[in-house]
């Protein structure tokens, strides 16, 4: 972050750029720091709470560590499902017309405003056991996705999905079409234009995308515990670990916080650091 | 789920007016200083009751009950798992009274002295609940064991999870549930729905859900009843009305409306 700003106020600028690099104006930098302080507070409100005499202890238990891995195992097959769907899905609203595009744009959105657990309601009706599609999904092949791993993956893609769309379509629509109209005036076919000139370009797009969604699914708890149920081992992630340790144990239920935290958090950066840094 | 959200919602649509009703009548006390004793005391009163979530619609009712014998007085309720109610209370929740599906949540509040002597005003018991059409032919509670058969329970940690593990207990029954609920309406919501064959769930749940699921009582359930606990807490801020809420839920005319939802008499 620090270096960017470095290189814009240094960097070849113009005079308006130098002019800007005397004082820092105020009325932003006061609301930033608010806002910084408003999203880290409660991380340290967790960390002064951690019971840490306990913590090794706690964090040894063999549920927590089932918890984590089918955490991690759901959050990242989310992904690879929604990067499966939801790039071509990103491309066709951005590159090809066609009537309803933008009730599919907004439609596409859904998931976002609708509250996770009424996501899982959805579900239940659609791909439940009664219904619409879960009903011959049951008979023909034998496939009940509600109390399952993959249902847990299911719910997890529903809400983290339009992250990714969001994210590639902006890139998409922000990409130089030169280069496409270029490589289809040398004779390229459209799925040839996609694989070797349109995807390099937005790749920073898909990554950023697919980080978000990832952080979305791992984080993600009302869809789960309303489509999948909570069972240890097979569908009690740790989101709703820690909902359930609230109701007894609250100290574990902050270790468990913790964990979860420190994990994204490790991820993430490791990741932002790699691909998101320059847009 | 749709249900928990439209009670909410027409708990508000019952509460609005009943709260315009009362700022009228506050109104009209302050004119009249000749008010009856409850209200003169202090103008509008409130009493905070927290109570277990099976406890919904009877407590509602008592509630509106109270409010009439004792005009210029709201009764405002917290529906919840009685372990996140008792949770609130320690973190310092502002609530006079305290109704718990269980002991064990009613410990919580005792054993760090905000409450004494909790009296027990009703009992819950077990029942099998199954889809209108039962599609997997449940009919007594060894039917449960079936791997076919896919069951719901509540997670041991809330009331209605502990009642199910000594049921099964009494039983020497062990039953492989697809979930662990939260708690008992999410448990019910599941059966409603249709996504599993069976679920234990109490009495009271399975009347207020009568047309949707299907009731099936199994002798195993008199080994695992569940008491119900109320206590007024020591700091409640609302004071003697505390107790006269209490009161009222002790009373016969409250215990009747508490067994007429299927609870118990202690």
């Amino acid at each position: 972050m620090s270096s960017s700003y470095d290189s814009d106020t240094s960097g070849a600028g113009a005079a308006a750029g130098r002019e800007v690099s005397g004082r820092l104006p105020w009325m932003l930098v006061l609301p930033a720091v608010a806002g910084l302080a408003f999203l880290v507070l409660p991380l340290a409100g967790l960390l002064v709470r951690a019971p840490w005499s306990t913590l090794l202890q706690r964090l040894a238990e063999p549920q927590m560590l089932e918890a984590l891995r089918l955490s991690l195992l759901c959050a990242t097959a989310a992904t690879v499902v929604c990067v499966l769907l939801g790039v071509p899905l990103a491309w066709l609203l951005a590159r090809v017309e066609f009537p309803g595009r933008r009730l599919a744009r907004a439609l596409v959105t859904v998931p976002l405003v609708l509250p996770p657990v009424v996501g899982g309601v959805a579900l239940l009706l659609v791909l439940g056991r009664r219904g619409l599609a879960g009903q011959w999904l049951e008979s023909a092949f034998g496939i009940t996705l509600p109390f399952t791993t993959v249902g847990v993956v299911v719910a997890e893609a529903f809400v983290a999905m339009p992250f990714l769309v969001i994210s590639v379509e902006g890139a998409l629509r922000g990409a130089d079409r030169r280069f496409e109209e270029a490589a289809a005036t040398l004779g390229a076919s459209r799925w040839t234009v996609f694989r070797r000139v349109t995807l390099p370009l937005v790749m920073p797009g898909v990554v950023a995308g697919a980080v978000l969604c990832w952080a979305r699914a791992l984080g993600e708890f009302g869809a789960t515990i309303t489509f999948a149920g909570n069972f240890p081992g097979t569908t009690r992630t740790m989101p709703l670990a820690v909902y359930l340790a609230l109701e007894t144990e609250p100290e574990a239920a902050v270790v468990l916080s913790l964990v979860l935290l420190t994990v994204s958090v490790v991820i993430l950066a490791g990741l932002r650091d790699r691909w998101v840094n320059s847009p | 789920m749709f249900r928990l959200v439209f009670r909410r919602l027409s708990r508000w649509a019952v509460a609005a007016p009943v709260a315009l009703v009362i700022a009228g009548l506050s109104g009209c006390g302050s004119a009249e200083p000749a008010a009856s004793p409850a209200s003169a005391a202090a103008g509008a009163k409130e009493v905070n009751v927290f109570a277990a979530a099976s406890l919904t619609g009877t407590f509602t009712e008592l509630g509106r009950t109270f409010e009439a014998a004792h005009p210029g007085t709201t009764v405002k309720f917290n529906f919840g798992s009685s372990a996140t109610l008792a949770q609130q209370i320690v973190q310092g929740a502002p609530a006079d009274v305290f109704a718990a599906a269980s002991p064990a949540t009613m410990k919580t509040v005792t054993d760090a002295s905000l409450a004494s002597g909790p009296a027990t005003f009703v009992r819950n018991k077990l029942e099998i609940a199954v889809p209108k059409d039962n599609p997997a032919k449940v009919d007594e509670l060894k039917d449960l064991t079936d791997p076919k058969v896919k069951v719901a329970l509540c997670a041991e940690q809330v009331p209605c999870g502990a009642a199910a593990v000594k049921a099964l207990e009494a039983a020497g029954l062990k039953v492989t549930p697809v979930t662990l609920e939260q708690d008992v309406k999410a448990t019910l919501t599941k059966v409603e729905l249709g996504e599993v064959d069976a679920a234990l769930v109490y009495t009271t749940d399975v009347i207020a859900a009568t047309g949707r699921v299907q009731g099936i009582d199994f002798p195993e359930a008199d080994k695992a009843i569940n008491d119900y606990p109320i206590a007024t807490l020591s700091k409640a801020p609302a004071g003697d009305l505390a107790k006269q809420f209490v009161d009222l839920v002790l009373s016969p005319q409250g215990r009747d409306v508490l067994t007429k939802a299927g609870f118990q008499s202690p």
